[in-house]
């Protein structure tokens, strides 16, 4: 009887001993997990204290007025805003109807034995780090560019007012146009791949019922396909955008670095990202550095946004696979 | 009939137009590793690896203190981002499954999977550089273990999820306390997915310029210190190839190269690990 009782009770000690140990884990996975949001947290508000002196100088102002004069000490973020939003609008420009055309392709025309080969490749591209794009873009794609597409390009639009504008100045390679090529290069694995797993959420009977009606493979993907998918579609966009918006070492190297507004798409610029690389280094610590700071968290708070509703999209699009 | 000869036309001009998306884009892939190969296969030679970064302007040299700055920089990541990692995947799987906490913790970290990496340098250096006293190798590790936690945090979260719950409850059947269904049954059945998650976090750091470039710095000299500025792949990429020296853009090829080689590399054994693992 007593024997019976002890062994319940080392029972009842070794279930408390395992309620403790589940509780310490339990909170120890939760610190971790924690870090991570911590770390956002962190990141925006150790940028807006460092920015604070910036904004306190020039305002809101800060984010519309084009001067970036170091020596003088005057900053302003719109050049380099206005080369970030030109480069990522030109890469997806590009970036969007190749994506479209590479995951039509791996979901609906291509062989099934060439599928996974093909997607793979399209998944390595995505991996290759960016500061390959960019030496790439530097020595190979903009001597190419410049002599033989640019003259080309000058040559074709002539003196058609105000298009003329967008391709005029001396044809040397570097600047907004070639950065935007480069950048679409690079965004095109992650849209493709979006948008490739969002059109295999598609139901077959759907896509077959289209095809039993008579429907050619085009009509059921603009039809059928494209319709079911739109919201995951548009997801996988802006996470192109939020790379695009983003990406530093592709940028850097052929944008030419030149803090100004020029409407020619041949022309030097810079972005946000481009800035801060070129610039950080060598900052004097003061307005400068805090200036840099106050890019940063534009470029950062722009790509939250754009990066928070592709999220949003890509999952509810992935999510209409269950009903 | 007319009109079914068009809708012909437009089908065929649709696929052939996504076949020739399709062949830009493995176009784009094979002209750059073949542009990669040209100029930077020269550059690999017994000295690339044994001598130190050359003096601007000056003959010969290699990448030996970028090579090994790179390695120390990315072990520390590794063994810091690892383990954080890991635990906040299983938290994610095991805990938080429809907690609010745990939904905004996977929210957030998908948005740092993409979020600029430049910003992470940013911050880092004035967590880091501005308030301890300058560029230092540790510096750089906390920057990229900022980039790979999220991956490794992600692939575990995922992984974990796809163990079937019955194996839970078989375990919980038999008495086990949660910690060690949690460690020694569901996380080892889905090893080979964390290490897949683990390789893949390492392929992206590798390549990650923006973050070292205010946090590591450079260093001309060989140095294992780790608390002082440190040279590494990267950055020592970026300034040779964008100096005026043939030498030095030419060892930038080779660094490239060598990254290229390295980050493809492993993304493919991660890859046919995790499909040997998962189809047997």
């Amino acid at each position: 009887m007593s024997e019976a009782t002890t062994q319940i009770d080392l029972h009842a000690q070794q279930v408390k001993k395992f309620k403790l140990q589940d509780m310490f884990f339990h909170q120890v996975t939760l610190v971790f997990a924690a870090i991570v949001l911590a770390a956002l947290v962190g990141i925006l508000i150790s940028l807006a204290i460092e920015a604070m002196p910036a904004f306190r100088e020039f305002g809101p102002a800060f984010i519309w007025t084009n001067v970036w004069n170091v020596p003088e000490d005057q900053y302003g973020a719109l050049s380099a805003i206005y080369g970030t939003v030109m480069t990522s609008i030109i890469a997806l420009v590009i970036a969007v109807p190749v994506s479209f055309g590479i995951a039509l392709f791996l979901t609906e025309t291509c062989p099934t034995w060439l599928r996974r080969p093909l997607g793979t490749a399209i998944e390595l591209l995505a991996g290759v780090p960016s500061i390959i794009y960019g030496i790439w873009g530097l020595f190979v794609f903009a001597p190419l560019f410049a002599e033989h597409v640019q003259p080309h390009i000058q040559a074709l639009v002539g003196d058609t007012p105000i298009i003329s504008g967008w391709f005029a100045g001396p044809p040397i390679g570097i600047g907004i146009l070639t950065a935007g090529i480069v950048l679409a290069l690079m965004v095109i694995p992650f849209v493709a791949s979006v948008m490739r797993d969002v059109f295999e959420t598609v139901p077959p009977q759907l896509k077959e019922s289209a095809y039993g009606v008579g429907c050619t493979t085009w009509e059921v993907v603009t039809n059928v396909v494209l319709p079911y998918t739109r919201v995951g579609v548009i997801g996988g966009i802006m996470l192109g955008l939020g790379r695009a918006l983003g990406e530093t070492m592709a940028v850097t190297f052929v944008i030419g670095n030149a803090n100004r507004i020029v409407g020619s798409l041949f022309s030097p610029g810079t972005s946000i990202a481009s800035t801060l690389a070129n610039e950080f280094g060598e900052a004097a610590p003061g307005l400068h550095i805090s200036s840099l700071f106050a890019l940063g968290l534009v470029l950062f708070v722009i790509t939250f946004v754009v990066l928070a509703i592709s999220q949003w999209l890509i999952k509810r699009g992935i999510a209409k696979q269950g009903n | 009939m007319q009109l079914y000869s068009r809708r012909l036309l437009t089908n065929q001009a649709g696929i052939a137009l996504s076949m020739i998306a399709m062949a830009f884009g493995l176009a784009a892939l094979l002209w750059i590793l073949w542009t990669l190969f040209y100029n930077g296969f020269s550059a690999l030679s017994w000295d690339f690896f044994t001598q130190d970064t050359p003096a601007p302007g000056s003959e010969g040299g290699g990448l030996r203190n970028a090579i090994v700055g790179s390695l120390m920089i990315i072990g520390v990541t590794m063994v810091v981002s690892t383990p954080i990692g890991i635990l906040a995947g299983i938290y994610l799987a095991e805990f938080g499954a429809t907690s609010k906490f745990a939904a905004t913790t996977r929210f957030v970290t998908d948005i740092m999977l993409s979020a600029p990496s430049i910003v992470v340098g940013l911050f880092v250096y004035a967590l880091m550089v501005a308030t301890l006293g300058g560029f230092s190798g540790w510096a750089g590790s906390v920057a990229l273990s900022l980039i790979a936690i999220p991956v490794v945090v992600r692939t575990t979260e995922n992984m974990l999820l796809l163990v079937p719950t019955a194996l839970r409850e078989a375990a919980f059947a038999v008495g086990a306390p949660r910690w060690q269904v949690s460690l020694k049954i569901t996380l080892r059945a889905v090893q080979a997915g964390v290490v897949t998650g683990i390789l893949l976090a390492i392929a992206r750091v590798m390549g990650e310029t923006a973050p070292l470039l205010f946090t590591a710095l450079n260093n001309q000299f060989f140095s294992t210190d780790m608390s002082q500025p440190m040279g590494n792949l990267p950055v020592v990429i970026f300034q040779f190839a964008m100096s005026p020296y043939d030498n030095w853009v030419n060892l930038a090829w080779g660094g490239a190269l060598l990254i290229a080689l390295l980050v493809l590399g492993i993304n493919i054994i991660a890859r046919v690990m995790f499909r040997n693992k998962s189809s047997a």
